[in-house]
């Protein structure tokens, strides 16, 4: 702690610096469409919005914390057994994490079964904790954990918001496609709640992503 | 025995970790560049599978479960320690992996050369934690049905791998639109894949 309040001494606590960690994983350095890590838990929970939005909140706790508090060891940790003590400390954290949603929302906590338990091997997480916080201070850090989180979030809520408008015809649980449509024949999707849909709507996203950003593209 | 093969068969092509669970991606897609490393990749996967699950079964059927600790002490007999499951699986998984490695690298070098540096990132691989983790959810309550469970996931992951990087192999010469190459066209084709792999759904032997 006595470090973290160093640091935000030395530079004001919002630099363009810090902003900027906090703006890249949205776009230019998503750590879905771009860094490619966390796409094993990303894709499972976003069948309908509450989930997604649940995840993406847990994610961004856990990566923001997780970083903090590497960051804060990172001088004392040998490097030999970093991934363990990385680890540790993740699974800690998820297993916090994991209670409190038992207990406040336990509805979405069975929804996601599995994948509160699986934020631990989110390549988020290690990718970050490898590439930012251990050489990194804590509050730039912690604010690259959250921007990664954000960003994670970001991909989760658009691949739910049209997996649920198309597959179901609502908008976090609230029918959002009128009566009148279904009368003339209209029918929900049922393939946009199966897996593979999934899968073909982050595919569409990056496609979008790419176009408009031409230094994404790969050769 | 029926029943184990009705699972084994399940967990291969229904509840097939990628295409029905997403799970492992990351170096699914990240190694899905040759049939090569994947092929190498799928055994590691599989191999480990085979040992980590029923190890972490084991543990969670006397160690962590409501009353598993009953074997001990009646005292013991009302304790519940499945919050510190998650812990405690990541740890078997990274020990097993490291001991894995090791042994590989002592008695066969070369398959040792060949998985080298795949074997580590094993360890951080979701499908490892998920199947773990799933034979908690499910209550499986064989060591057998744990067994087969873990190996069919294995092998489908394997198949899902192998067949993405086949297609990749092929595809590198077609003219795809430039913002899709790469990484966009990977997850359509497994998405692909998956609406092909759902025509097995319903399937009982």
């Amino acid at each position: 702690m006595r470090e973290q309040k160093k640091a935000k001494e030395k530079e004001p606590m919002f630099s363009a610096k810090v902003l900027k960690l906090l703006k890249n994983p949205l776009n230019l350095e998503n750590p879905v469409t771009v860094q490619v890590l966390g796409i094993c838990s990303a894709l499972a929970v976003t069948v309908q919005m509450k989930p997604a939005i649940v995840m993406a909140l847990s994610v961004t706790v856990v990566t923001a914390f997780s970083n903090l508090i590497i960051s804060a060891l990172r001088n004392t940790i040998p490097s030999r057994i970093r991934i363990i003590v990385q680890l540790v400390v993740v699974a800690a954290l998820v297993i916090i994490v994991d209670q409190l949603l038992k207990a406040y929302v336990y509805d979405v906590s069975k929804k996601l079964s599995v994948f509160v338990g699986l934020i631990i091997t989110n390549c988020i997480l290690m990718g970050r904790l490898e590439a930012y916080a251990m050489a990194n201070k804590p509050w730039p850090s912690f604010v690259d954990g959250i921007g990664n989180g954000i960003g994670y979030g970001l991909i989760l809520v658009i691949v739910a918001f049209f997996r649920e408008l198309f597959g179901s015809g609502k908008f976090i649980g609230i029918p959002v496609i009128p009566k009148g449509f279904y009368e003339i024949g209209y029918v929900d999707n049922g393939l946009m709640i199966l897996p593979p849909m999934a899968l073909i709507t982050i595919g569409i996203i990056i496609w979008v992503q790419r176009s408009r950003t031409k230094e994404l593209q790969e050769k | 025995m029926d029943n184990l093969f009705n699972l084994f068969v399940r967990s291969i092509f229904i509840d097939n970790m990628i295409f029905a669970y997403f799970l492992g991606m990351c170096s699914y897609l990240a190694v899905s560049k040759t049939v090569k490393t994947s092929v190498g990749l799928g055994i590691a996967v599989t191999f480990v599978l085979l040992v980590t699950a029923p190890v972490n079964w084991l543990v969670d059927y006397y160690l962590l479960k409501p009353g598993a600790l009953a074997w001990l002490s009646k005292d013991l007999a009302d304790l519940d320690l499945s919050y510190l499951s998650f812990m405690i699986f990541i740890a078997v998984i990274a020990a097993i992996v490291q001991l894995v490695e090791m042994v590989v690298e002592k008695f066969s070098p070369s398959l040792y050369n060949a998985l080298g540096i795949f074997l580590p990132l094993i360890a951080v691989n979701c499908a490892i934690l998920g199947v773990a983790l799933f034979v908690q959810e499910r209550e499986y309550t064989t060591i057998s049905e744990v067994t087969v469970y873990a190996v069919g996931s294995g092998i489908g992951w394997f198949l899902a791998i192998v067949t993405l990087a086949a297609i990749r192999e092929k595809i590198t010469y077609s003219n795809i639109p430039k913002p899709l190459r790469g990484l966009g066209i990977s997850f359509i084709i497994t998405g692909l894949m998956a609406i092909a792999f759902m025509s097995f759904m319903g399937i009982k032997i």
